[in-house]
């Protein structure tokens, strides 16, 4: 059973009178443990897509599954619970509170969200700090550590949860290019390590030469699919 | 809920100039209220304690329908023996009482064999009198301090205006029940500083003396005043009184006695129930300065942190505990400004007592401003702030809670 099942979905958004078709009819499956890319022009509709996967926002015509779960039909506190349980987010603004130091941002969505005991959570936030480099950096505050330095928090926060699937909006835009590597060498870890699926939108062709699965989006439309070793037309 | 919390006050410190700014207010708030209930709190208990202890007493108990005609003293309306026995049985049934002082009070002419003047007199068992109304013995100016029998205690505007000194012959004369006038040669035993409000001019005279000038065979009692143990059970003490009493009943089934507090009887009361009103309206411009203070801050914490409060809703931060963490962030602020404003209430209390500060009033000068500290008070005024400090939150806290993560996001 494919992790994500997208099914024919549409999305409009209303803007004043006119109505705008970000999504037109998309369709398509990702299998568990995938490294999957959304590529497109701005205003193709790729974060539209990642909202409707990370069940920030609901199709409007269509049907989606992720983890066999339909989520188009979940209310406002199942999918934050959805969320909590299922789903990791890094944002491409790194998105850290600014109140919590390293440690306690990675720990935030176990206590807030998830009220894992004291010392499960210390075990896996210790690992995962390991994991990108940032151990020695557990007491900094995010304005004391560099832009890399918290999109690796943000990667360890996203998968601190153990979830099914990580959304990446554009995780490298603010990022520079060696950072940038350094961060998607990170995902690729630890999607290797844990078998979480990565699904993100770039416009970076560096990012996009490390995705396996490329979906194309063009004006709402998914116009391509290119996987590792072929090249299929959607 | 400690993350919560901990959360909650590193916001407040992250801003650290606004939360000052605002727990000032808040703080200046609880200050000025504090002050002013201890202020006028105690202005008021101190009035009532000089007006209650000086002669009034807590409760008095007459004949139904004295108190309607109080003014012209009517002899008509005196209790007889009889119904002073089943008021002194009442009075021993309750362990709340303290003392009481059975009165007669007419209203007479003060001669001095130049002038004359008209006079209210009170006749009293001198010791049950000092009982009743501990204050008493402090009004006389001049002269020993008691009442003996065939001696008067002059108000001193009347004795004023009477040039009557201490140890001056004066004659009380009164006509009593049945119309015939009788008077009585009087030593002035002493001089009675005025007090405020009715009984401001009224002399004494021992209860024997009374029944002489009135004539009367057996006595009568016009009034009897009672003193109580603890001030703060008037209510019930008048309650338990009145209920034993108002069993008694004329033979046309209509109640013989009327039990009053001093409430009834004062127009102090008056003055009283405006300071509560003063004490109300002030604890209700605090409520509205915590009020738009708080729900400022508030509206303004969740207008800045739009994209936290998206990431955190993305996150999968459930709208309940969204809500919380801003509640939780007003609590902080509402219970910073009570602490605070309490300890530097009770210290400017204290620097108000400490300094002996003195006032007037009526014709009674040089009273010292003796603000007494209630913690009940400081609670009140805590728990209100605080209450209100949450209910201001509510708002701001709950558009938050409801925010759409995609747009709070995409906030710039």
């Amino acid at each position: 059973m494919s992790l994500v099942v997208a099914e024919n979905i549409d999305k409009d958004y209303q803007a004043g009178e006119i109505s705008i078709k970000a999504l037109k009819g998309v369709s398509f499956q990702i299998e568990q443990s995938s490294f999957v890319s959304f590529v497109g022009p701005s205003g193709s509709g790729k974060t539209t897509l990642l909202n409707l996967i990370g069940c920030l926002d609901k199709p409007t015509h269509g049907r989606l599954r992720v983890a066999d779960t339909d989520v188009s039909t979940l209310d406002q506190k199942q999918s934050a619970s959805f969320r909590g349980n299922h789903i990791g987010f890094i944002f491409q603004d790194f998105n850290l509170i600014p109140v919590l130091t390293v440690y306690e941002n990675i720990e935030y969505p176990l206590i807030m969200v998830q009220n894992v005991p004291v010392q499960e959570r210390e075990r896996r936030i210790m690992s995962l700090l390991e994991a990108v480099g940032m151990g020695e950096q557990r007491d900094k505050y995010p304005d004391q550590i560099s832009g890399g330095q918290k999109q690796r928090v943000a990667v360890a926060r996203a998968l601190v949860t153990n979830p099914n699937v990580v959304i990446a909006d554009e995780p490298t835009a603010n990022l520079d290019s060696k950072t940038a590597r350094m961060v998607i060498d990170l995902m690729k870890k630890m999607r290797d390590e844990s078998g979480t699926t990565f699904i993100f939108s770039t416009h970076d062709p560096r990012v996009v030469a490390e995705a396996e699965i490329i979906y194309t989006l063009e004006d709402g439309e998914l116009t391509g699919r290119e996987a590792k070793g072929g090249t299929d037309d959607v | 809920m400690f993350n919560l919390l901990r959360i909650a006050v590193r916001n407040l410190r992250r801003y650290r100039r606004r939360t000052i700014l605002t727990a000032s207010l808040i703080v200046t708030g609880v200050v000025f209220v504090s002050v002013f209930v201890a202020v006028s709190g105690s202005f008021k208990n101190m009035m009532i304690g000089q007006i209650t202890d000086s002669f009034l007493g807590h409760i008095q108990i007459h004949r139904k329908g004295y108190v309607a005609s109080i003014d012209s003293l009517p002899l008509t309306m005196n209790l007889k023996s009889q119904a002073v026995k089943k008021i002194d049985e009442a009075i021993k049934g309750i362990p709340e009482i303290e003392a009481y002082s059975p009165r007669i009070k007419f209203a007479g002419m003060f001669s001095n064999f130049v002038e004359t003047t008209n006079i209210k007199i009170n006749g009293v068992y001198p010791e049950k009198e000092i009982k009743t109304a501990p204050l008493f013995l402090s009004r006389i100016r001049e002269g020993e301090k008691i009442i003996k029998k065939g001696e008067i205690l002059v108000p001193e505007l009347l004795a004023k205006g009477m040039k009557a000194k201490v140890g001056d012959m004066v004659v009380v004369i009164a006509t009593n029940k049945d119309g015939s006038v009788n008077g009585k040669q009087f030593r002035v035993g002493g001089i009675l500083e005025s007090v405020t409000g009715p009984g401001g001019r009224d002399g004494y005279i021992h209860i024997e003396d009374a029944t002489e000038i009135l004539r009367m065979d057996n006595m009568e009692i016009s009034e009897i005043a009672i003193r109580i143990k603890e001030f703060s059970q008037l209510h019930e003490t008048h309650n338990k009184l009145q209920d034993m009493l108002s069993k008694e009943r004329t033979e046309q089934g209509k109640p013989i006695f009327e039990v009053h507090t001093w409430e009834k009887l004062s127009p102090f009361y008056n003055v009283a129930t405006m300071i509560d009103m003063m004490t109300f309206f002030i604890k209700l411009m605090l409520v509205a300065i915590v009020l738009i203070s708080i729900m400022n801050v508030m509206i303004m914490a969740v207008y800045e942190r739009v994209r936290e409060i998206g990431t955190i809703a993305a996150i999968g931060t459930l709208p309940g505990k969204i809500l919380s963490m801003f509640v939780i962030e007003g609590f902080c602020l509402g219970l910073i400004g009570a602490v605070i404003g309490s300890i530097l209430g009770g210290a400017i209390i204290f620097v108000i007592n400490f300094s002996e500060i003195t006032f007037n009033f009526g014709r009674q000068k040089g009273l010292i401003l003796s603000t007494s500290v209630n913690p009940n008070d400081f609670l009140v005024i805590s728990v209100i702030v605080i209450i209100v400090s949450v209910l201001a939150s509510l708002q701001p806290a709950f558009k938050a809670s409801r925010m759409d993560p995609v747009q709070a996001l995409r906030h710039v």
